[in-house]
């Protein structure tokens, strides 16, 4: 097992490192092929241990591996930690990094980077096993940075573009924000516990309860919540969560399979990732949990409402990443972390297949994302049409899809939930699904449906792509519709996750109450068709279909009578004017001040030009003491004679 | 009966002289040269008369070396005035201002 | 009380003080150098006084025969101007003889009588007719100071060398070739190039 999960780590590395470094001479095919096996032997064997772990209940793996460093009593490790919240993840990250493997193959087969994006993608699926396999905080922290580092190169991925530049660059700063409130808090772990391996500091969690720190004099913090809120810092960065969204629409920037595999279905839930593994903290300090109920209920409804007035078709799909990610944030607030998790591996899927198809669709208009010059894509690219619309299906939750299961058992255990403002999300989540409906079936409409915008050249030359693309949407589709009614029984209502998660008797009522009256999967969905939820979906789509298919004209009069909304929504909320503003100009403006008075007038005026023009001073006023003529110099010696004779007379006398 | 003191005296007077002598031959390197040969004669007078009185022969063994260094001292210096003279033609101090800074 | 010691002493002094005297103020420095000689003489006569055999003798012989000459050559050998060097003497008398008297009152109060007279130091009994001053001085100095000894012949060598290296005046004596500048030449300075005209047929 030990060894099995070394080789899962250590294949995409080897993939990586072979498709970088000698790119060159394996060329383009061996640096698919070396990647692409790499992941494959990853995916089949995370698939074994996910076979042993949660199907056939084999003991959690908690192992270190090798002592990195052993200082001032505290050991850092590298081990893994096996259970089935890991297992889950594993699968799900080597299998929709394989099919973006497979895909890339033919979304980027004209670019001149070919060997150097395998190599990324294959690192970044190391990165991303090291970041989930964790037994301790540190090498959870080399995942979460490795990750970023790689996003950071892979949305820069055409450096030669300006705006790729500036995404990327702001993609990791953002996340630098997040990463240094994590790294607070894994420090606030070691300095409390004394230890940051997950089974020693989870064990010692319940004995803080109640203590204080005061950071500020006279302030008492509850110390467990102040590390829970430093770490759920991180989880917003890395998981784009208010107010540090801001990177991840930017981050379309990168190539569409990046989009898909980082920028939706597994980076971004690293957040999700970590809270949940972190259950045994956040379970214990109410106000932490309130919080992130809080920033995920904003996130997923306000982050959906930006997606009504995109007209990128990838930017339509990150902000729906965005929502998504909230209703995941939302559901860990209320303590479901079993329905955030099943949603995090129903998104992965149907966000993934949706960025594929976007992706299929972008190759197909030869690169041009613009929605309002397609329409009518159905003729032309049928297996794009139809898994983009089962991606969408699921995405807004039309029952019987993996959306459908995931997203109504979160709207429910919030409704259930005891957690402070599950109001508010209840009600955020609830018309969020109608926002979500709205915006999916406006990018179907009106790129499948219509007539076509595009001009006849484009038209001419439209056609389905090869295989390579469309066999991953398929592979990913057929888990969109099915996944959920598969694994809600036992992931949201049976002992699926086993010891990995913990929830407070307190906050499980919701949860039980669920399962009390869960039936099984056909009774479930007939109740949810019942239910609130699924109506606002239909009339999400009703009104899509209105407005882009029957009424086209009319959306452009609705924005113009709306328009102090539109411009709202247009500048984004101000979020990066303010940002720009603030944060940038003000450093800008700091640094200017620093420059000018510091730097210029303090250090080189003062300290540098300073000190010499004092030396050039005194030695000016030296100079005219060296006339050069003998007797002056003989004049100051007798001088200095006398004076010390007239001493030396003076103690003799006395 | 000659006591220390009066040694002593004549010493500092002869000490005294060449300051003055000094001060009042500014310009003439040869007499400063002389002034300073008259100041080491008056440090070795005072020697002398402590050796003597203390009976000590270190007193002595000191003058010796002294005088060697003096001899030195103006051979070099003399040296140094001819070849200054060969140069400049002139050995007066007010010349010599090549050390200014 | 006066005896022959001190009749000798004072008169020694006396001469000592005038011949330093005579040193500072002659204006002639031929004079001035034939001063310092007489004042050369009368201090190895208070060091016979004080029982320095060897050093007076030395001091004559050695300063006045030799150190003296060199003194006396150079300014004889040097067309020195003496108004010229002289020039300033009587503005700067003042000022000298603040100077002079300052340090006199000052050194004589560290080392007048009260301090060094015949009650704090006692005069030492004559020494023994068979007691050899040399012999002294030589065992002193081949033993206990053997070391500065032969530094101090160290100096003097150094002082000849020195000396000599100065005064060294660099005639063109041989004609011997010089490699350096046989190496140094160049082209351009042997050789000219000039352009002419080409002699037109005829």
């Amino acid at each position: 097992m030990k060894e099995l999960c070394l080789i899962i780590v250590l294949a995409p590395l080897v993939g990586a490192v072979l498709a970088g470094l000698f790119g060159r001479s394996i060329g383009r095919a061996g640096a698919h092929w070396v990647t692409i096996i790499g992941v494959g032997i990853s995916f089949l064997l995370s698939a074994h241990v996910f076979q042993q772990v949660v199907l056939n209940d084999v003991e959690p793996l908690n192992t270190n591996l090798y002592t990195w460093l052993d200082t001032g009593g505290i050991s850092f490790h590298v081990g893994f930690l096996i259970d089935e919240l890991t297992a889950t993840m594993m699968v799900v990250v080597t299998f929709v990094s394989l099919m973006v493997h497979v895909y890339t193959i033919g979304y980027m087969h004209e670019d001149p980077g070919y060997q150097r994006f395998f190599s990324y993608i294959s690192l970044f699926t190391f990165s991303m096993l090291m970041l989930v396999m964790a037994n301790n905080f540190l090498q959870l922290f080399f995942g979460w940075e490795a990750v970023g580092l790689v996003s950071y190169l892979l949305i820069g991925f055409w450096y030669k573009k300006d705006t790729a530049i500036y995404a990327n660059l702001k993609a990791f700063l953002v996340n630098r924000v997040g990463d240094f409130g994590f790294l607070l808090g894994i420090a606030a772990v070691l300095m409390v516990c004394g230890s940051l391996d997950y089974a020693t500091v989870f064990q010692a969690a319940p004995g803080l309860v109640g203590k204080t720190v005061s950071i500020i004099d006279g302030h008492e913090w509850s110390l467990l919540t102040l590390i829970c809120l430093l770490l759920f810092v991180g989880a917003m960065g890395k998981s784009a969560q208010v107010p540090l969204h801001v990177w991840l629409p930017d981050s379309m920037e990168g190539p569409t399979p990046i989009s898909a595999l980082i920028h939706a279905a597994t980076m971004v839930t690293a957040g999700i990732f970590m809270v949940s593994r972190m259950s045994p903290l956040f379970e214990l300090t109410e106000t932490a949990l309130s919080v992130v109920l809080i920033i995920g209920s904003i996130t997923a409804f306000f982050m959906g409402l930006l997606g009504l007035v995109q007209n990128d078709i990838k930017r339509v799909v990150a902000y729906s990443t965005l929502s998504q990610l909230g209703y995941m944030t939302v559901a860990l607030g209320a303590s479901a972390y079993s329905a955030a998790m099943f949603h995090l591996m129903t998104h992965a899927f149907f966000k993934a297949l949706l960025f594929l198809a976007a992706g299929s669709v972008i190759i197909g208009m030869h690169h041009e994302q613009d929605m309002r010059k397609m329409g009518g894509l159905r003729k032309h690219m049928p297996i794009t049409w139809i898994t983009s619309l089962i991606g969408s299906l699921a995405l807004i939750g039309f029952p019987g899809f993996a959306g459908f299961f995931s997203k109504d058992a979160i709207i429910e255990a919030v409704k259930l939930s005891s957690t402070p403002g599950a109001q508010i999300g209840y009600y955020a989540c609830l018309f969020g699904v109608f926002i979500t409906a709205l915006y999916s079936f406006r990018l179907y409409f009106m790129v499948f449906h219509g007539k076509g915008r595009m001009d006849h050249h484009t038209e001419e030359h439209l056609h389905e792509s090869p295989a390579v693309v469309w066999v991953p949407l398929v592979a990913l589709a057929i888990p969109s519709v099915v996944i959920g009614a598969i694994a809600i029984q036992p992931m949201l209502f049976g002992d699926y996750f086993g010891a990995s998660i913990f929830i407070t008797e307190a906050h499980a009522k919701g949860l039980h109450h669920m399962a009390e009256h869960f039936h099984g999967v056909l009774p479930f969905m007939l109740h949810g068709m019942m239910q609130p939820p699924f109506w606002f979906a239909m009339a999400g789509v009703a009104t899509a279909w209105y407005l882009y298919m029957q009424a086209p004209h009319l959306p452009a009069r609705i924005a113009a009578a709306l328009r102090p909304l539109q411009r709202i929504l247009e500048a984004k909320y101000g979020f990066d004017a303010f940002n720009e503003m603030f944060f940038a100009g003000g450093a800008r403006g700091t640094g200017g001040l620093l420059w000018r008075f510091g730097d210029v007038r303090l250090i080189d005026g003062l300290l540098v030009n300073g000190s010499a023009r004092l030396v050039g001073w005194f030695s000016q006023l030296l100079r005219g003491v060296q006339s050069g003529y003998l007797y002056h110099y003989a004049f100051a010696m007798i001088v200095g004679l006398l004076a010390l004779l007239a001493v030396f007379v003076h103690k003799v006398i006395a | 009966m000659l006591s220390l003191s009066h040694y002593l005296i004549i010493g500092a007077a002869l000490f005294c002289l060449s300051v003055a002598g000094i001060f009042i031959n500014r310009k003439n390197v040869i007499v400063l040269l002389m002034c300073i040969e008259l100041m080491l004669l008056a440090v070795n007078m005072n020697f002398i008369a402590f050796s003597h009185f203390n009976q000590d022969i270190a007193g002595q063994v000191f003058v010796f070396f002294i005088l060697t260094v003096a001899a030195a001292e103006s051979a070099i210096g003399l040296a140094i005035l001819v070849v200054l003279f060969r140069n400049r033609n002139s050995i007066n101090v007010e010349d010599l201002d090549a050390m200014k800074g | 009380m006066i005896t022959f010691e001190t009749i000798v002493f004072y008169v020694f002094a006396a001469m000592l003080i005038s011949a330093g005297v005579l040193v500072i103020t002659l204006r002639n420095p031929v004079h001035a150098v034939l001063s310092l000689v007489l004042a050369f003489f009368a201090s190895a006569g208070l060091w016979l006084l004080l029982e320095a055999e060897f050093l007076a003798i030395a001091l004559v012989l050695v300063y006045v025969g030799a150190v003296m000459v060199l003194f006396l050559f150079v300014v004889m050998m040097l067309d020195i101007n003496i108004a010229e060097v002289r020039e300033g003497f009587a503005r700067y008398l003042p000022i000298a003889a603040m100077f002079a008297v300052l340090m006199g009152v000052s050194l004589l109060l560290v080392v007048g009588p009260a301090h060094f007279g015949t009650a704090q130091v006692p005069i030492p009994p004559p020494v023994a007719s068979d007691v050899n001053n040399t012999e002294q001085l030589g065992l002193a100095m081949f033993t206990q100071y053997v070391l500065p000894l032969e530094i101090a012949s160290v100096v003097l060598l150094v002082a000849i060398i020195a000396a000599i290296a100065l005064t060294l005046r660099s005639t063109r004596q041989t004609k011997a070739p010089k490699p350096e500048s046989q190496v140094r030449v160049r082209r351009e300075d042997r050789i000219r190039l000039i352009k002419m005209d080409a002699e037109k047929g005829a």
